[in-house]
């Protein structure tokens, strides 16, 4: 039987590998994948949260809006990126800087 | 006829409104026959109303008929109330009357005219200004009427405003016109306060009562006298008036000889309780208009146009006519006002008809011997001469004569002595301008030669009827030594200008007065045919042998150029100076100044927009994490 604070331990450790990948990381489709990473140590971290108060269902449910905000986070982002690529011939974030003041 | 004199005013106002708003679409004989119309009704109604009053017993009037309650603020009331007695009956025949005629002489003189329909819905609507004027029964509602005709004069003095110098000279009426109506609100303020009311019968009450301080009703007097001086081109507000030949003929002839410019007199006529309590402001009246019956006389000697002859004889006449009001002769006054508007108007549209003629010519030295081309125009013309020359048995010769009769009686000889002097001078220029234009040799440009013709009856029907008057109209006022009892004119408006206001002289001395006004009239017009008919080349050699003097005159003793340097260029360069440091520093400074403000705000802000999604990454998580922060421990 593994402890709440096990999981929520994993979640924490997820989420900062997130971010470092996400500040780490130079092209967008790593750093979307990094959100990714970050959005399920979330839903993770609710799944703990919920099991150790005996699974009432509201800490569930906000898993399911997460997945199916990320689903469609991703759809959008991947099309966004693939656009641009296809303008651009590039991925990486730091060549993507033309929108500024 | 009690009921219904309230249309007198609004007829005009109805068809000018018509014409405003529908002109454009109707057909020019329509438009004339409604403009001239409505006058022609406005002026029936006037007529009857005007026999009534003739008739009627002094107890029975005037007639009042409020229609709305116009301002009320607190204490301040004011009726948009019509007034009818025998002064606003006698301006009211005068302004429909005279208006009539110059309107039916307009449907020929502007046939040719593009706007045609702005035109005539500009005179019918100053027909009702001026109508209010006369017709109001409180000053405030009095300044409106005040205000309208000096608005319709501008418009129609700038008629013709593709030509600059016709805006221009409008513009210069405008202004002029308020520097004038600027003393004349104050005097209206001023009466208000010290009578309690604004209407003209409370007003003769309360000032009649004693209870007003001498000092303050000498200043309410001299303050509506500024009024006066502005719209009555008066000296020192009298430039205007020559400049405003600009416009129409026509308009010359009625808002600048018969009606508008006469609306000063009126007013000194109507606020006659103000100047007979003050010997001050009536001293000033008299002095000013016998200085300026002179000083205009005098310009007009050597002018050589025509319309500006006889726009300095009109400012001349206006002066006798305050001569008459200032010597406290205010019926007098007003019976040179009546003749004079039939005189006056008849001469400028006989003016109007020789520039008809000539297509449009001003300058009397192009013309010559018209009176073989135009057999119609130069006999009415003669008798419009000879009327305001003041030879016997012509209207002029009458409400002139009363004038200088009371102003030697009453004014003093200083007055009088210029009234005599104005008196030759004004045969004089008359008779020279009959003599430039009518006789003599053809000095036509070549052009015109051959085309010289006489006006349509349209035009030459008004002209006859304004002859018929001239001639006519002075014997309604008989000299009290040839009638024997005051003259019906003055008793006629004895309700309003109280009788005892004019003193009757001695049988020998009003004898001696008749002959020295018509030895002074004969003398002029002799001096005239002698300069111009027996010895032609006269003139020119005096001119030779006082140029300095000559040029004084011609150039109208340089007051344009001496109000120019002294209160016009000065007042342009404050306000140059003015909108340097506070239009464009101030006002435009603290306008750039936001925008600029708002730019560099943009600007700074700018900065953190780098393009770099990391960054943006990175600010929001820094925010996540201080936010969080915030809640754990606090």
């Amino acid at each position: 039987m593994i402890p709440p604070g096990g999981f929520l331990i994993l979640s924490l450790i997820l989420f900062v590998f997130g971010v470092i990948a996400f500040f780490v990381k130079k092209d967008f489709l790593t750093m979307f994948m990094a959100v990714e990473i970050m959005l399920n140590a979330a839903n993770l971290a609710f799944l703990a949260l919920s099991k150790w108060r005996g699974f009432p269902l509201d800490g569930q449910v906000i898993v399911f809006f997460i997945m199916t905000v990320a689903a469609a986070e991703a759809v959008v982002g991947l099309a966004i990126i693939r656009l641009v690529y296809r303008r651009r011939k590039t991925v990486r974030a730091g060549d993507w800087h033309r929108l500024k003041g | 006829m009690t009921d219904f004199f309230w249309l007198i005013p609004v007829l005009p106002a109805v068809s000018s409104f018509i014409l405003m708003v529908a002109g454009r679409r109707l057909p020019k004989k329509y438009i004339s026959a409604q403009a001239c119309l409505a006058v022609l009704v406005s002026f029936i109604i006037s007529l009857l109303g005007w026999l009534r009053m003739a008739g009627a017993d002094a107890r029975t009037v005037p007639w009042i008929k409020p229609l709305f309650s116009w301002i009320a603020a607190g204490s301040f009331q004011a009726r948009f109330a019509l007034q009818w007695d025998p002064l606003a009956g006698l301006m009211a025949l005068v302004v429909t009357g005279v208006g009539f005629l110059i309107h039916v002489y307009s449907a020929g003189y502007m046939s040719g005219d593009k706007s045609y329909a702005r035109y005539f819905a500009l005179l019918n609507l100053f027909t009702f200004a001026m109508l209010l004027l006369v017709m109001a029964s409180n000053i405030v509602l009095m300044f409106v009427g005040w205000e309208g005709v000096g608005l319709c004069s501008y418009l129609l003095i700038g008629f013709w405003f593709e030509k600059p110098e016709a805006a221009a000279a409008g513009k210069k009426a405008f202004l002029y016109n308020r520097v004038g109506d600027t003393g004349f609100l104050a005097g209206i303020l001023f009466l208000w306060a010290a009578a309690g009311s604004a209407e003209f019968l409370e007003i003769d009450a309360s000032l009649a009562s004693g209870r007003v301080s001498p000092a303050l009703i000498t200043l309410i007097g001299l303050l509506l006298f500024v009024g006066a001086m502005g719209k009555s081109a008066q000296i020192p507000l009298y430039v205007w008036l020559p400049d405003a030949m600009e416009g129409p003929t026509p308009v010359s002839a009625l808002i600048h000889a018969a009606t508008m410019v006469t609306a000063g007199v009126y007013m000194v006529a109507r606020m006659n309780v103000v100047y007979r309590l003050s010997d001050t402001a009536s001293s000033v009246v008299a002095v000013v208009g016998a200085v300026t019956a002179l000083f205009a006389a005098t310009i007009a000697l050597v002018q050589n146009d025509i319309k500006r002859v006889l726009a300095y004889s009109t400012i001349s006449q206006i002066g006798y006519m305050f001569i008459g009001c200032g010597v406290g002769a205010y019926a007098a006054g007003m019976f040179h006002l009546f003749t004079h508007s039939f005189f006056k108007s008849l001469l400028f549209l006989g003016a109007g008809s020789v520039m008809h003629a000539l297509g449009g010519e001003t300058d009397m030295r192009k013309m010559g011997g018209l009176r073989f081309y135009l057999p119609r125009t130069y006999p009415v013309f003669l008798i419009g001469s000879l009327a305001i020359a003041g030879i016997p048995f012509f209207s002029g010769f009458f409400s002139k004569d009363a004038i200088l009769t009371q102003a030697f009686l009453r004014g003093g000889l200083f007055v009088w002595i210029l009234g005599i002097l104005t008196a030759v001078m004004t045969a004089f220029y008359m008779f020279r301008l009959v003599f430039l234009t009518f006789f003599g040799e053809e000095r036509f440009e070549p052009g015109h030669r051959g085309r010289i013709h006489e006006p349509p009856p349209v035009m030459t029907f008004p002209l006859a009827v304004l002859a018929l008057f001239s001639t006519v109209s002075g014997f309604l006022w008989i000299p009290e030594v040839v009638g024997g009892r005051a003259p019906w004119f003055s008793r006629y408006l004895g309700s309003v200008i109280p009788p005892g206001t004019e003193s009757h002289p001695r049988a020998l001395t009003e004898w001696a007065l008749i002959i020295v006004s018509v030895a002074a009239a004969l003398t002029g017009i002799f001096m005239a045919f002698y300069l111009y008919r027996r010895r032609p080349a006269l003139p020119h050699q005096m001119v030779r042998r006082w140029p300095r003097a000559y040029r004084v005159l011609v150039n109208k003793f340089y007051v344009d150029e001496v109000y120019r340097s002294l209160v016009i260029n000065p007042v342009v360069r404050a306000s140059e100076r003015l909108h340097e440091v506070f239009d464009l520093g101030v006002i435009d400074g603290a306008v750039n100044g936001s925008a600029r403000g708002a730019g560099l705000l943009g600007k700074a802000l700018n900065l953190l927009q780098t393009g770099y999604v990391k960054d943006y990454a990175l600010a929001f998580f820094l925010g996540a994490v201080l936010i969080l922060g915030y809640f754990l421990l606090f």
